[in-house]
């Protein structure tokens, strides 16, 4: 009996293992796009963006302190 | 160009670009969790949450600024109220729309009949009563006095409506209803590594804003003063 409830028990724990064999591969995911090295087009154009956006940010930021320089000037 | 040699850059200016550039290439580069649904939407995180991070920080330094105005009655307070106000709402108005299109790359639709996002919608047309109260006003004290109070009115308000409230409902949103929330995410490290840079640097850029808009506006001042 109790070499049957250990046999049991190891067949219970193998069979656990199942579990751990989900494959990351069964998510889709933008593989391909990184695949064809298209990923970095991808950042590439949105790097360009933030790039004028960050430039517009810096050009408004300078006018603001000349103007705070100015008027710090004449009080 | 004129004045290229006075004009330096603050240290915590050059973070925010360091790190707003490091969000984007690390968000889409890096590896993220495989979840089904989600796939690769899932970096939406890295800008969708800091939006309202961003948000919740300037609506902060609005009602502090808020109820210093009511105590000190300093035109400046009340400058530091509305304009955190106005770029608070903006980043508001940024978290909706990316969590619209988020909601349409997972639940297929752009809006839901979720106690989340109606709430949320609802916080934010009350703070945009709250422009329209100041533009109805003319003296300066009465403005920056009903101002504030309504500021502190429409804070009030967000916190139980925006936080509290979808937790004790049923909701598809992250994080109420019963779904896991910040958890769900956290289980990877790998969305550690850009997630706190995210939120640094978009709250980094909303305080920058501000302060660009309060600047202008104290500026316009004194020189209306000088003049």
């Amino acid at each position: 009996m109790k070499s049957i409830k250990s046999i049991l028990l190891l067949f219970t724990i193998l069979c656990s293992f199942q579990a751990f064999c989900q494959n990351d591969k069964t998510v889709e995911m933008a593989d391909v796009l990184r695949r064809d090295g298209k990923i970095y087009t991808v950042v590439i154009s949105l790097v360009v963006i933030l790039t004028g956006l960050v430039l517009f940010l810096l050009r408004v930021d300078k006018k603001v302190s000349v103007l705070k320089d100015e008027i710090e000037k004449r009080m | 160009m004129t004045s290229i040699k006075s004009y330096k850059l603050s240290w915590w200016k050059i973070l925010t670009i360091v790190l707003l550039y490091y969000s984007v290439v690390g968000g889409f580069l890096w590896p993220v969790p495989r979840l089904h649904i989600l796939n690769e939407s899932i970096r939406l995180f890295y800008f969708h949450f800091p939006m309202w991070c961003a948000m919740l920080l300037l609506f902060v330094i609005s009602v502090v600024s808020s109820i210093k105005y009511l105590r000190s009655q300093k035109i400046s307070d009340d400058e530091y109220a509305v304009e955190s106000a106005k770029v608070g709402m903006l980043f508001g108005v940024l978290g909706l729309l990316t969590g619209m299109l988020w909601g349409k790359a997972t639940w297929g639709v752009f809006w839901t009949n979720d106690p989340k996002l109606n709430n949320t919608a609802i916080s934010l047309m009350i703070y945009t009563a709250y422009f329209v109260l100041r533009s109805s006003l003319n003296d300066e004290t009465q403005r920056g006095r009903l101002s504030a109070v309504y500021n502190i009115f429409a804070f009030c308000v967000l916190i139980p409506l925006i936080f509290i409230l979808p937790r004790m409902v049923d909701s598809l949103h992250p994080g109420n209803g019963g779904n896991p929330g910040f958890r769900l995410f956290d289980t990877s490290h790998d969305m550690k590594l850009v997630i706190y840079t995210a939120i640094l640097a978009f709250c980094l850029l909303g305080w920058w804003l501000t302060s660009l808009l309060i600047t202008l506006k104290k500026y316009k001042r004194l020189r209306d003063e000088i003049n």
